[in-house]
């Protein structure tokens, strides 16, 4: 809402200063988003006319204009618009003069060697309008104006307002007076209503029907006839200038003042170009009508249009018709003022997607009892600028307005907001709102203004309290430092240990989006359920992620590209399973690439592998508190692992759940993406398959004991089939006495010369110690012999000699 | 001469000569060995006379300790030369660079959200979670949005289906309406995670993220909300001072409702935050709304209380002067690794939030 302190003042009076109306509106919530100085700068902007043409030597697009800008000689100025034609009256910048829009300062400037003097603008560069498509193009009537400034002198700044929607009062002028009176910036001037002799008929007949989701409650009109439409007075063009609207014929002009002033929108229509009377009715499917816009509207079943027996002049609250629209010849108005529900003109709008000045006032609420204010409003100003007689006001309706009525307890305020204010400056702040009070026992019986459509119960009544007498006044309690519950629970504590536990292990923590490339994310997806976003940002962003690794893999591969090699990212967060809420998981994903050491004066190079990632994940858990003794590995993996060269870890060999996948990610997804890397791993922890413990971790410790007596360590090397894995082997070994077997460690694995071919040796040393005493030769030889046995007999190796 | 005396000189004089290891120890052998000339006169003792028996054993005791840490002064001496001239040669260029490491870190907006945590943690406030997909009532209705309502348009909403039913949750709000159709007043929670909106440019992003606050309880006032903001505020900047403006503002599912503004100035053309005459608005607040107490069947005339949303991303970037938003979630490289955190800097109470 783009106001300036004079329009304010044609409400308030006020001796105060713009720089305080800028803070107390802001007090009050009605936020100053910004503040244009137009004051000083604007007078540069100067009517003009175009004398000659010629086309630009060095450029086909540019023109070269002559200008006639009100001196002895005229300006040349090279312009690009197409619309820029020899005898266009339109408005030039002079170099100095600083573009509304861009903010910059005019530059004589040579443009592809033709100097220019200045700029001729478009009405979006002088933030008049948006339209940026050509020059501005001013009447004949301007003719005389050639050489004066095209803006009046204004006095005062545009300010620019953010509205909170509740408050559709406000996006008039006397609604922002009404709430700086009320806080005590100044006295609202009561303006008396210009009487005006209301003789004819409205002959005109206007019906509402009375059918099913009706949109228009109430319809006012009134005929006004023998006008001559013409430009506006230099006031009027001024006031809408000074807001940024651009001037158009004294009666739209008439119709946008009234609508700024007190936010009463208003239709008028060329009532000769009316057949036969205005029926407001639903719109039957597939119907078409052209719009002020110039866009033809196909319309759905039900929405609230005005027309007449040839069919649609217009959408109700939102866009008038070209059919009716008034032109300069119009003669005979038919002026509308009518109450559109918000909830109609909403589900039209968004279905047509179409958003304008009326449909925004509209769908927040008009006053319902602003129609006959805003007709006669408008008629007055009509007869006196376009001469006409006004026909008495016709206003139908097939619903009455209801007053609301709210009990207010005084004490309810200081029970929310925690602070006291007197009953009287409660009285004096309501009833300056526009609230009738009635003082019962123990309330207030408070009658809500009609053009307050938020307020229907006490809280909006603390509100309005609160906001007028200051947010300062509410005093600032210190909260105590107290805690009865534990801030995290057990599962989000697991989160955060992984979280920190995965990045001490060198990988760098991204946040990525939660949605992702379909092409990218059907690498990873699985069985998974697609969820696609109906209206996504861009096709590249158009499904919920189903893994995490196809946004990593993405910016792996960004991150390779700006030269990285060897790198190690990770993130926590959620992937889904469906499109209701709940299905979704919390996943720790990991990616490395390229090499885990490069050629250096001290290491070897050695590419990432999937034991790095292995070590990464089975650290972390256990870290976390899980014993990595119990773990259970398998090769059982998503396909978009590499078959041979991945895994899975359960927390234990009940394979509940499955803890974590770790490997390569497979060839085929590398390639398809077009990665570089030496190598490519991945890991995913799945955070809800973790068991938490009921124990805590200080409880699951049992007392502490180690054993003194000597260790001994012994190596074996068993020949097995290929297939055989060393889990099998730790397993049975660890089975043979773990009173006794203290630690297995594999040191070796062999394929090749002197073995089978689909054999292996795998070569694993084993420490025994006893906790009860020092084990002697015949111990020694007996678990050695009892060890030799079980292996081979449950796994059928061979040990080597 | 005694023969003591004797054997003393002549092996001083052996002694003071240059010897090598072998040669000390030949020495030491000759003098201690089983047949030793020192081990001998022990065995002699017992022939002398016991009038002369006990000077003699006193005399070689003093002969015995003098050759012996003569010897062994000679042998340490050795030793230590030997060392040094090992070490000698065992220097290294210690300058070479060391293997190689890398470091983990911990994204900025992960740090935020633990730093927040702390300091509501301080004040009893627990951590709530809820789902990134989210219902349509959950989201707006539930919250005193119904679906005509022009605040809807505020919030450029992702959907999962045509009917709008389903959609990713445009605020953290809807935490709220699960926490509280969940358990039983009092409610002290705050909820932060990530947030959608289909607005993508300079200063927004389709995802960002919000920490919500909710204290329900009897008796909570704008006073209460006011303290706990100014002492979060000034906690999350770890500053003594803030200058803190409360504005009225709306949203439909809070009332009175407010905006905050903190100020702060440019110095140096860095941001110093707390004082200066600038505002800069970081949050929106408000007393809950009783329609949405109601809508979660918590009596709005016994129960009361505040509710607050903070962008945390924008919180991040102020606090730790990142200017761009959008590289939150671009993963380059040098830039998680310019403002992320080293793990083991868990933002916590007693250490400090941050170094």
């Amino acid at each position: 809402m783009k106001i300036t302190f004079d329009w304010l003042k044609d409400h308030l009076k006020t001796n105060l200063k713009e720089k305080d109306l800028l803070e107390q509106l802001t007090n009050i919530g009605l936020e100053v988003e910004s503040v244009e100085t137009l004051s000083s700068d604007n007078q540069l902007f100067k009517v003009a006319k175009i004398i000659k043409t010629e086309k630009h030597p060095n450029a086909d697009r540019l023109k070269v204009c002559e200008v006639n800008v009100g001196e002895k000689e005229l300006k040349k100025v090279v312009c690009g618009a197409t619309n820029a034609s020899e005898g266009l009256i339109t408005i030039y910048a002079p170099p100095g003069a600083i573009i509304p829009k861009t903010n910059t300062k005019l530059e004589i400037a040579k443009i592809r060697g033709v100097t220019s003097y200045g700029m001729l603008c478009s009405e979006s560069e002088l933030n008049l309008s948006d339209e940026s498509d050509g020059i501005t193009e001013l009447s004949k009537k301007y003719e005389k104006n050639i050489g004066k400034s095209y803006f009046s002198k204004s006095k005062s700044n545009l300010i620019d307002l953010s509205i909170t929607p509740n408050r559709p009062d406000c996006l008039g002028v006397k609604g922002i007076a009404r709430d700086l009176a009320a806080s005590g910036f100044g006295r609202l001037i009561i303006s008396k209503e210009k009487k005006i002799k209301l003789k004819t008929k409205q002959t005109l007949k206007v019906k509402i029907n009375k059918e099913k989701g009706q949109g228009c409650s109430a319809f006012g009109s009134c005929l006004i006839k023998n006008v001559k439409n013409t430009e506006s007075p230099q006031w009027l063009k001024d006031k809408l200038i000074s807001v940024g609207q651009k001037p158009i014929s004294a009666i739209v002009d008439i119709t946008n003042y009234v609508m700024l002033d007190i936010n009463r929108p208003l239709h008028a229509y060329d009532a000769d170009k009316i057949e036969k009377g205005i029926i407001v009715r639903n719109s039957k499917s597939g119907e078409k009508f052209t719009a002020l816009d110039n866009k033809i509207y196909k319309l759905e079943k039900g929405m609230c249009v005005i027309s007449d027996n040839k069919g649609v002049l217009g959408l109700g609250g939102i866009i008038g018709g070209t059919r009716s629209g008034t032109e300069f010849d119009t003669k005979n108005i038919l002026l509308e003022s009518a109450y559109f529900e918000p909830r109609s003109i909403r589900n039209t709008a968004k279905k047509l997607n179409l958003d304008t000045d009326a449909k925004f006032r509209f769908e927040r609420g008009i006053d319902p009892l602003s129609i006959e204010t805003g007709l006669k409003k408008a008629a007055s100003l009509i007869q006196e600028i376009c001469g006409g007689e006004v026909s008495k006001i016709d206003i139908q309706k097939i619903e009455s307005y209801k007053t609301k009525i709210i009990n207010f307890d005084v004490n309810s305020f200081e029970n929310i907001v925690g602070f006291k204010i007197s009953e009287k400056q409660i009285q004096r702040i309501l009833t300056d709102l526009g609230f009738i009070i009635k003082k019962e026992k123990n309330s207030l019986k408070l009658i809500v203004p009609s053009w307050r459509p938020d307020i229907s119960q006490q809280i909006d009544i603390i509100e309005e309290l609160v906001r007028i007498s200051g947010y300062d006044k509410i005093k600032t309690i210190d909260p105590i430092k107290d805690r009865s519950k534990s801030t995290l629970t057990q599962t989000q504590r697991l989160f955060h240990f992984l979280q920190r536990a995965i990045a001490s292990k060198g990988y760098l923590e991204t946040i990525t989006w939660s949605f992702t490339d379909q092409s990218y994310n059907d690498h990873f997806r699985e069985a998974g359920k697609e969820i696609k976003i109906v209206n996504p940002i861009s096709s590249e962003l158009g499904v919920l992620r189903n893994s995490i690794f196809s946004n990593l893999i993405m910016y792996m591969s960004k991150n390779l590209d700006r030269g990285f090699k060897d790198l190690s990212i990770f993130e926590i967060g959620p992937v889904f399973t469906g499109s209701n809420p709940g299905e979704q998981k919390t996943v720790v994903c990991g990616l490395s690439a390229g090499k885990k050491s490069r050629l250096s004066w001290i290491d070897k190079e050695r590419n990432i592998d999937l034991f790095d990632a292995k070590r990464d994940v089975v650290q972390t858990l256990s870290e976390a508190g899980y014993n990595s003794d119990h773990f259970f590995i398998d090769s059982k993996t998503p396909n978009y692992y590499h078959p041979g060269k991945s895994g899975r870890i359960f927390l234990d060999h009940s394979k509940d759940k499955v803890a974590a996948y770790f490997g390569e990610i497979h060839p085929n997804i590398l390639k398809k993406i077009d990665i570089k890397t030496e190598n490519l791993i991945g890991f995913e922890i799945f955070l809800e398959n973790l068991k938490l413990s009921r124990k805590t971790l200080k409880d699951q410790k049992l007392k502490f004991s180690v054993s003194d007596f000597q260790k001994s360590e012994r190596d074996f090397a068993f020949v097995v089939n290929k297939d055989v894995e060393a889990q099998e082997l730790i397993s049975v070994i660890s089975n043979v006495n773990p009173n006794l077997i203290s630690n297995i460690k594999v040191f070796d694995v062999y394929e090749g010369e002197n073995i089978p071919d689909n054999q292996k040796s795998i070569a694993i040393s084993i420490t025994i110690q006893s906790s009860e005493k020092t084990l002697n030769d015949k111990d020694l030889e007996k678990i050695n012999n009892s060890i030799i046995e079980a292996v081979e007999n449950k796994t059928g190796a061979k040990i080597r000699s | 001469m005694s023969d003591l005396k004797k054997i003393k000189d002549e092996f001083i004089s052996k002694l003071k000569g240059k010897l090598d290891l072998a040669e000390l120890n030949q020495i030491k052998s000759d003098l201690f060995g089983k047949n030793g000339l020192v081990s001998s006169q022990f065995k002699k003792i017992g022939t002398i006379d016991a009038s002369e028996r006990k000077k003699f054993a006193s005399d070689l005791n003093i002969i015995k300790d003098e050759l012996q840490d003569l010897i062994n002064l000679k042998i340490n001496e050795i030793e230590k030369a030997n060392i040094n001239e090992k070490l000698e040669k065992e220097k290294i260029d210690v300058t070479l660079p060391e293997r190689s490491f890398v470091k983990g870190k911990i994204h900025p907006v992960s740090q935020t959200i633990d730093e927040i945590s702390s300091i509501f943690s301080e004040i009893g406030f627990s951590v709530e979670e809820g789902p990134d997909v989210e219902n349509e009532y959950n989201n707006f209705t539930a919250l005193n949005t119904p679906d005509n309502h022009p605040a809807r348009d505020m919030h450029d909403t992702f959907y999962l289906d045509e009917k709008k039913e389903r959609l990713l949750r445009t605020h953290t709000s809807p935490v709220q309406i699960r926490t509280m159709l969940k358990d039983k007043p009092p409610f002290k929670i705050i909820a932060p995670g990530r947030t959608y909106r289909s607005d993508s440019d300079q200063t927004h992003s389709p995802m960002f993220h919000q920490v919500e606050g909710l204290h329900i309880d009897k008796n909570i006032n704008m006073g209460h909300l006011k303290g706990c903001l100014n002492y979060f505020i000034k906690e999350f900047f770890e500053v003594k001072k803030i200058k803190m403006r409360f504005r009225p503002s709306h949203f439909p599912f809070t009332e009175p409702s407010a905006e905050v503004d903190i100020g702060y100035e440019i110095k140096d053309g860095k941001i110093i935050i707390g004082e200066g005459d600038q505002w800069l608005e970081i949050l929106g607040c408000g007393m809950v709304h009783p329609n949405v107490l109601k809508n979660v069947k918590v009596d709005p005339t016994k129960f009361q209380g505040y509710a607050f949303g903070i962008g945390i991303d924008r919180l991040a970037m102020l606090k730790y002067g990142i200017n761009d938003l959008r590289a939150f979630f671009d993963c380059d490289y040098r830039w998680l690794n310019h403002f992320g955190f080293d793990p083991l800097d868990v933002p916590t109470n007693y250490r400090g939030l941050s170094r």
